[in-house]
């Protein structure tokens, strides 16, 4: 078990950046999720830790050891792949036993390993079996067990569930999180799905053409993202991002003036804010459909989205600006109601010119 | 109980077209243009080359039935004997190495570089000349007064060889040939067949510790057995039918030693009109050629059901 440093890594290919000059520490048994969207150069990173791509500056280490200058077999690492690279013509067994052949652990360790790792992920039915004759879902398994038998210092997780149902997708999600509590191996883990950053990750980079917008733990991210890229990309629905006017509020507060004049008196310090128009960040679950005369703002449903469990109400406001409110899954409202609206005011983030955001001071 | 409504079950069976044969003698037409050029052009000739081997005639008179006569006469043929000695020599001297060199080139060659992009130009160049030149330009090479190999000889200080007019270095100087002019083909097919592993199977491969030689070995040639079965089977057929260097360049000697079947067959039929005859000798090759292909395929289906 071992940690990772990147210091000042960066990548180009010819004059395209595709990583710029970026540092990040991973501590020991971290379960670290990289998230973005496709092209911000997440994988790009994850490979370039494995030694799959040569970096252009900077030093990687993992524990003590400099490895940017190794290649990728002596990193101490296990990777599995998005399109699983299973050896196709060598059965499951010789697919785990691969790896260790190479590095001359004796046979009976390795059928040991492989034993111990099949047992773990349910797979020794499969064991003599070849990839073609196995379902996606199996081959995920072969492909995190090939991983396990290595024992690395680090895994290595390039969006690995892409390739499963719904279902199983859920299912293996948790399987993940249960391997990282039993194992303790420091994992990174690369998706553009914010739903596995936030339900595997111990904390979150989110990357963005080729930079860090932010790391922390998931609810840091989701609760108080430093721009507005985060606070767009993580969280569904997405953001409510409304153009407001700022003024000082009662307290030193920042009181915000929505397009439809709806004054909205935030827990943001107005000291720190910097002048001119600002963005306004509401998500859904803090703008609630109300009957009662507590309503900040009314507006007219345009789409109503039935969840179950929450509706979701896409609200049309009288200035033309939209918003999507939620309200009970057993929701009366229908499209073209006219309907009010509470605004939780105090969750509400501001995003200044630049993108940066702006939250309510924390509470310990 | 409460009932439950059940739909018909006729209504989620698919309608089954009335009047099948028709629809069948419908499918028939989108296959016909090819089974007509099929059958006009390869089954039909097959067919008669089988019935003329099996008559005794000429271009000019007339066919007379002569059953298996001119197989047994081709059996105590000692220059058919030769001739066929000769090519199963020719196939073995030419086959494994088009096959294994076309394999390490492509090994080679399979990289992005330029230098390497022009390397399989290069290669392949070759492949898109004629016989008549390949021949002219290797005749050259061979030559003992002022060819490249004698000029090199004398400059040695060795006496200049004759390749061409030495019963034991005449079907290799051929086989040199041939492989030179049909190195690209092999080449281009075990890149196609390099370019379709996928790349993540060297990354899991260079992550799993292996070796280039384990990769080469577990990884490389497992991927792509079919296309070496395929490039063996397609070289054995082709150079099963040498005919094109030997004439240009030995005209079958010395003493026969470069004579292949189908020059055999061509001088029986063209020079000595007996079209029975060659059309026997044509019928023995064919059959070697469906033997040695179905080897082949049964060898790699085999080893591709292990």
């Amino acid at each position: 078990m071992a940690g990772v440093q990147l210091a000042e890594v960066g990548k180009a290919y010819g004059a395209v950046t595709v990583i710029e000059r970026l540092s990040l520490d991973i501590p020991a048994g971290e379960f670290m999720v990289f998230l973005g969207p496709s092209g911000c150069g997440k994988s790009t990173l994850l490979r370039m830790i494995a030694g799959l791509e040569t970096i252009d500056g900077g030093t990687i280490r993992i524990g003590e050891r400099r490895v940017d200058t190794l290649p990728p077999g002596e990193r101490g690492v296990a990777m599995v792949f998005q399109h699983y690279a299973l050896y196709p013509h060598l059965s499951v067994r010789e697919n785990m036993a691969f790896g260790l052949r190479n590095l001359r652990v004796p046979a009976a360790e390795i059928a040991a390993r492989i034993a111990a790792a099949a047992a773990s992920l349910e797979i020794e039915a499969l064991l003599e079996r070849k990839p073609g004759q196995l379902s996606g879902g199996q081959r995920q398994r072969v492909a995190i067990a090939r991983a396990i038998v290595k024992q690395p210092e680090l895994f290595l997780l390039d969006e690995p569930l892409s390739n499963l149902d719904a279902a199983l997708r859920v299912r293996t999600r948790l399987e993940l999180a249960q391997l990282h509590r039993r194992l303790g191996t420091t994992m990174i883990f690369v998706t553009h799905d914010q739903v596995e950053a936030m339900t595997l990750a111990d904390r979150i980079v989110v990357l963005n053409a080729g930079g860090i917008e932010q790391v922390g733990t998931p609810m840091e991210i989701y609760l108080r993202p430093r721009t507005q890229f985060v606070a767009t990309f993580v969280g569904s629905p997405r953001i409510n991002l409304l153009p407001v006017a700022i003024e000082e509020g009662p307290a030193g507060s920042a009181r915000a003036r929505l397009g439809d004049g709806t004054m909205l008196d935030t827990a943001i310090r107005f000291a720190g804010l910097p002048q001119g128009a600002m963005t306004l960040g509401l998500r859904a679950e803090t703008v609630c459909v109300t009957a009662g005369d507590d309503a900040a703002t009314h507006g007219t449903a345009e789409v109503v989205e039935r969840l179950g469990e929450r509706t979701l109400v896409h609200t049309l406001l009288s200035d033309g600006s939209r918003l999507v409110a939620e309200d009970a899954g057993v929701s009366a409202v229908r499209p073209g109601d006219r309907i009010g609206l509470t605004i939780d005011a105090a969750a509400a983030h501001l995003f200044d010119a630049t993108g940066l955001g702006h939250h309510r001071a924390e509470t310990a | 109980m409460p009932s439950v409504a059940v739909e018909p079950a006729a209504a989620f069976t698919v309608p089954v077209p009335r009047g099948r044969g028709r629809q069948d003698w419908r499918s028939a037409l989108f296959v016909a243009p090819y089974l007509l050029v099929f059958v006009a052009m390869l089954v039909v000739p097959l067919a008669m080359g089988m019935w003329l081997s099996t008559t005794k005639g000429d271009l000019f008179g007339t066919e007379r039935w002569v059953g298996l006569a001119n197989f047994v006469r081709l059996f105590g043929d000692a220059i058919f004997l030769k001739a066929v000695a000769n090519t199963f020599y020719f196939v073995l001297l030419t086959v494994p190495f088009l096959t294994l060199a076309g394999l390490g080139l492509a090994l080679v060659l399979n990289r992005q570089e330029r230098w390497a992009a022009v390397l399989r130009t290069i290669f392949f160049a070759s492949t898109v000349l004629s016989v008549t030149v390949v021949t002219l330009v290797w005749r050259l090479v061979f030559l003992p007064d002022g060819g490249l190999l004698g000029v090199t000889a004398e400059a040695l200080g060795k006496t200049p060889i004759a390749f061409l007019n030495d019963e034991r270095l005449a079907m290799p100087a051929i086989a040199v040939t041939t492989i030179w002019w049909c190195i690209g083909l092999p080449m281009v097919l075990f890149l196609a067949a390099l370019q379709q592993v996928p790349r993540d199977l060297y990354e899991a491969a260079a992550l799993d510790n292996a070796s280039r030689w384990t990769t080469l070995t577990r990884i490389t040639l497992p991927a792509i057995k079919r296309t070496f079965f395929l490039v063996i089977i397609i070289e054995v057929i082709l150079q099963f039918q040498l005919f094109g260097q030997p004439q240009l360049m030995t005209l079958g000697g010395p003493n026969n030693s470069t004579r292949p079947i189908v020059l055999f067959i061509y001088e029986a039929g063209w020079r000595q009109w007996e079209l029975g005859y060659a059309a026997a000798a044509a019928q023995v090759l064919f059959a070697m050629i469906l033997i040695a292909a179905m080897v082949q395929y049964r060898l790699s289906s085999g080893k591709e059901a292990a």
